[in-house]
């Protein structure tokens, strides 16, 4: 009877959490998904293939649009509409085509978006000298590539002389 | 996309009403030459309010068509670059150096006015010239 009593009862509170935590678990899966990783509604990478003019304003207006539904501020829409901008013109104007990959990231503290430019065109043979303001080989300004890292938060390019360039490059939100 | 142009008096104004290609800014700058000279304008305003973007390439193209107006004898003024695109335009290191800009279209109209009452005057004169 002793022994009945105790774990009776011991089953009955076991019981009473097992419905506690199942009447919990439903709200806080309302209030935020486990781990706080599935938050965006359109995780999946966009990829638009460069190859006229046309095409740069298709990958900016696209970019334009993730970056909105990220909440990113209007001047941050700006900026990375053009940077999007830059990087689709160096395409045309030097390898003719190529594709911009543009996707939503996370890390621990802030969302994001990361647009990728790559192309198998020429490649640049001094990549520092290209990121030197007022360098150009082409007829353009020379604002491309530093002026792109003025507007992105990270920027990174990989270019292998002949063989082809990828520009890498973050813009976080505040 | 063609940008509509408007004239109004000695003006032309061009409303750029979405977002142009590179082929779209050169046929704007080579339709705004040609009617400088058809309808004899004194002053040009280009619109760009409704622009989203104004990267390095649609930047040289305005500084080059204020420029070419100026060699056919009309003064030019880019408009309506709004706060989020001046902002990005200045990080990119784009100034449009040598270039009339003004905040809206009636501030262009005014400049234009200023600009070009000099030269109103003096055609002005000849018409009603009589013997």
């Amino acid at each position: 009877m002793k022994r009945v009593g105790p774990s009776g009862q011991r089953q009955v509170r076991l019981r009473h959490k097992t419905v506690e935590s199942e009447r919990v678990l439903p709200g806080s899966g309302l209030s935020g998904s486990p781990g706080g990783i599935e938050v965006f509604p359109r995780p999946e990478k966009i990829r638009i293939p460069i190859g006229s003019d046309r095409d740069i304003v298709k990958a900016r207006q696209e970019g334009r649009r993730v970056a909105g539904e990220l909440g990113f501020s209007s001047t941050d829409l700006v900026l990375v509409a053009t940077a999007i901008s830059e990087l689709a013109r160096n395409i045309v104007s030097y390898a003719k085509t190529g594709e911009i990959d543009i996707r939503p990231i996370v890390n621990s503290a802030h969302r994001g978006i990361e647009i990728i430019a790559r192309d198998e065109g020429p490649g640049i043979r001094d990549v520092d000298r290209a990121l030197q303001v007022g360098f150009s080989t082409s007829a353009g300004l020379g604002m491309g590539l530093p002026g792109v890292r003025r507007l992105m938060d990270e920027f990174k390019i990989q270019s292998n002389f002949g063989h082809g360039t990828v520009v890498i490059t973050r813009k976080w939100k505040n | 996309m063609e940008v509509p142009i408007l004239k109004q008096h000695h003006y032309l104004i061009a409303t750029v009403q979405t977002a142009l290609s590179d082929a779209d800014l050169l046929h704007l700058r080579n339709a705004l030459l040609q009617r400088v000279g058809e309808f004899r304008s004194r002053g040009v305003i280009v619109d760009v309010r409704a622009l989203d973007v104004l990267d390095s390439f649609a930047s040289r193209t305005l500084a080059d068509i204020a420029h070419m107006i100026r060699l056919r004898g009309a003064e030019t003024v880019i408009v309506g670059i709004q706060p989020e695109v001046a902002f990005a335009m200045t990080q990119l290191g784009l100034k449009l150096e040598g270039v009339a800009t003004a905040l809206d279209l009636e501030e262009g109209l005014s400049f234009l006015d200023k600009r070009v009452a000099t030269g109103t005057a003096k055609l002005a004169r000849p018409v009603s010239f009589k013997r």
